[in-house]
């Protein structure tokens, strides 16, 4: 067996035994360092000799690993009761409280102590199973950058005595919100990667579908979780037309909807039933938007009307100005560029995104759209000049010239 | 990501095998079908009927010519499918080891065909990324 079997067994392995082994020592980070110790081992030892069971050698390892840390730091007399007590962690287990262990430590690798960037590295390395150079190259990082983060998380869990247990019922909605806007964060570096070379990151936006559909499956009575699982799923069925074969962005208007991975398209459509259960939320909006747009055989047959309700839906559970800039290019789409101008004077006058290139480039389209072409040009000019970066500034001088 | 579908093969005998404690099987099949969904990598799984109740379109004719039963003198005998959504062929292949099989069968991992292969993005999409995102265009 090679570095990628090892892989490959850990992707499968890692949230259960770094969940047993928390349940079994009550620390966290204790248990992550001895699951590390075991997959070094693996990469040593697998290559000369498979074991037959790879999960059970892993769990035993990582096991022993774990009671060899606490007999260090424990005083003699209770080293016989420890050992007496030790569970068979690796035996059957109680496949309802696995669910729970699993689940509990995705609040933990998501806990609100962490940083964001804590909280991404940690949530993909134990219960995604990555390894650290795995991370790094996700997010365009360093090595050494990831392994600080993940040191300073588990410090930090320790330092605030985080407790391994699912938070209690009144905190359970806020928290679990906690957890889907890690996934969230980790889906959107995949579909529109902030760093790098590429915009999209297929790899990347896979991990998050991943979590998405394990927490579906550990949370099947949370609305939101489904609704972040159809909008994961709806906005990934797009990625294959959405880039040219030079790797250039193709708009939505241009993707040859025939490429659109309609497998992906049908699983997020039913996640998003499960997520109407009782309403949508904010996540189950946003897909429901990508499912007008996927349901859709062209930008000319796509249900305009529906997208500017879901948006003025969005708006009032999660309201946000770039939500208003987007409804506004949805009432553009569906009742014309006039109305769509008066949503966006009303940001302007409230200053809703100050200094931003968003409200003036989408404002010199309207003008443009509505022949106003003088003001038109001074709009998209202005956009240029606070645009930061060099390519997406010589494409709005470029509209602006065309306007003449 | 790449898919994956393990095919399971029988034979006459391992398909005798796993109805003579059928029970256990399906619970043991629930059990793993259960553990892939958790993992977030399955995506669907049937189980295929006696092949004895099939027939085959044959082409090799003028018109395609229907007979009863499994194909010809086939030993092996397709008796269904797991799709899986995985990060490498590795981990397919653990993952069939995983099937609860009977001894004798075989699994086949064959991986699905499709233009998940995306082609690299330049540095301009990065760029053109900001604003045909708030736009909601992308």
């Amino acid at each position: 067996m090679g570095t990628a079997d090892v892989e490959a067994v850990w992707r499968i392995e890692s949230a259960r035994i770094v969940a047993a082994l928390t349940r079994f020592t009550g620390d966290f980070g204790l248990a992550e360092d001895a699951a590390q110790e075991a997959v070094a081992e693996a990469l040593l030892s697998w290559p000369l000799a498979s074991p037959a069971n790879p999960g059970g050698w892993l769990m035993a390892t990582a096991r022993r690993r774990a009671i060899d840390a606490i007999r260090r730091r424990t005083a003699l007399q209770d080293r016989y009761a420890l050992l007496a007590a030790a569970p068979a962690v690796d035996e059957e287990v109680d496949p309802d409280k696995i669910d729970d262990d699993i689940l509990a430590l995705m609040f933990v690798s998501c806990h609100p102590v962490l940083s964001p960037e804590a909280r991404v590295a940690l949530t993909l390395r134990v219960v995604g199973g990555l390894s650290t150079e795995q991370i790094a190259r996700a997010f365009l990082v360093p090595v050494p950058t990831v392994q600080a983060r993940i040191t300073r998380a588990k410090k930090t869990i320790a330092a605030a005595g985080v407790p391994f247990e699912l938070p209690p019922a009144g905190e359970r909605r806020e928290r679990l919100g906690g957890v889907l806007s890690v996934v969230y964060v980790i889906f959107t570096e995949g579909s529109t990667a902030t760093s790098g070379e590429r915009l999209l990151r297929p790899d990347v936006a896979y991990e998050a579908i991943r979590l998405a559909r394990t927490l579906a499956a550990l949370q099947p009575d949370e609305p939101e979780v489904h609704g972040l699982l159809a909008l994961c799923e709806l906005t990934a069925a797009r990625f294959p037309a959405r880039t040219g074969p030079d790797g250039s962005p193709i708009l939505l208007a241009d993707q040859d909807r025939r490429r659109w991975d309609f497998s992906a398209v049908r699983r997020g459509l039913a996640a998003l039933v499960k997520a109407s259960a009782r309403g949508l939320g904010p996540y189950g909006l946003q897909a429901a938007i990508a499912a007008a747009h996927a349901s859709a055989p062209s930008v000319e047959a796509t249900d305009w009307e529906r997208i500017v309700v879901l948006y003025e839906a969005l708006g009032r559970v999660a309201p946000s100005p770039v939500v208003e800039l987007n409804r506004a290019v949805a009432v553009a789409m569906a009742s014309g560029p006039a109305q769509a101008l008066a949503i966006v004077d009303e940001l302007i006058a409230l200053d809703r995104l100050p200094g931003s290139h968003l409200v003036p480039t989408v404002r010199g389209e309207l003008l443009a759209r509505l022949g106003r072409r003088p003001e038109a040009r001074a709009e998209l000019e202005l956009a240029a000049r606070l645009c930061a970066n060099q390519r997406e500034r010589s494409v709005l001088l470029r509209k602006a010239a065309a306007l003449g | 990501m790449p898919k994956y579908m393990l095919i399971m093969r029988g034979t006459d005998e391992t398909n005798a095998a796993m109805m003579a404690s059928i029970d256990e099987a399906m619970a043991a099949t629930r059990r793993y079908i259960e553990e892939m969904i958790k993992a977030g990598v399955l995506l669907a799984a049937e189980g295929l009927d006696d092949p004895r109740r099939g027939v085959v379109v044959d082409f090799s004719g003028e018109t395609p010519v229907v007979t009863d039963g499994p194909y010809g003198e086939t030993k092996e005998l397709f008796g269904g499918y797991f799709l899986l959504d995985v990060a490498s062929k590795q981990e397919a292949v653990e993952w069939a080891k995983r099937v609860p099989a009977v001894p004798g069968s075989k699994i086949e991992v064959r991986r699905v065909a499709g233009d998940d292969e995306m082609p690299q993005d330049n540095q301009g999409s990065v760029e053109e990324r900001a604003g045909s995102e708030s736009t909601g265009r992308i």
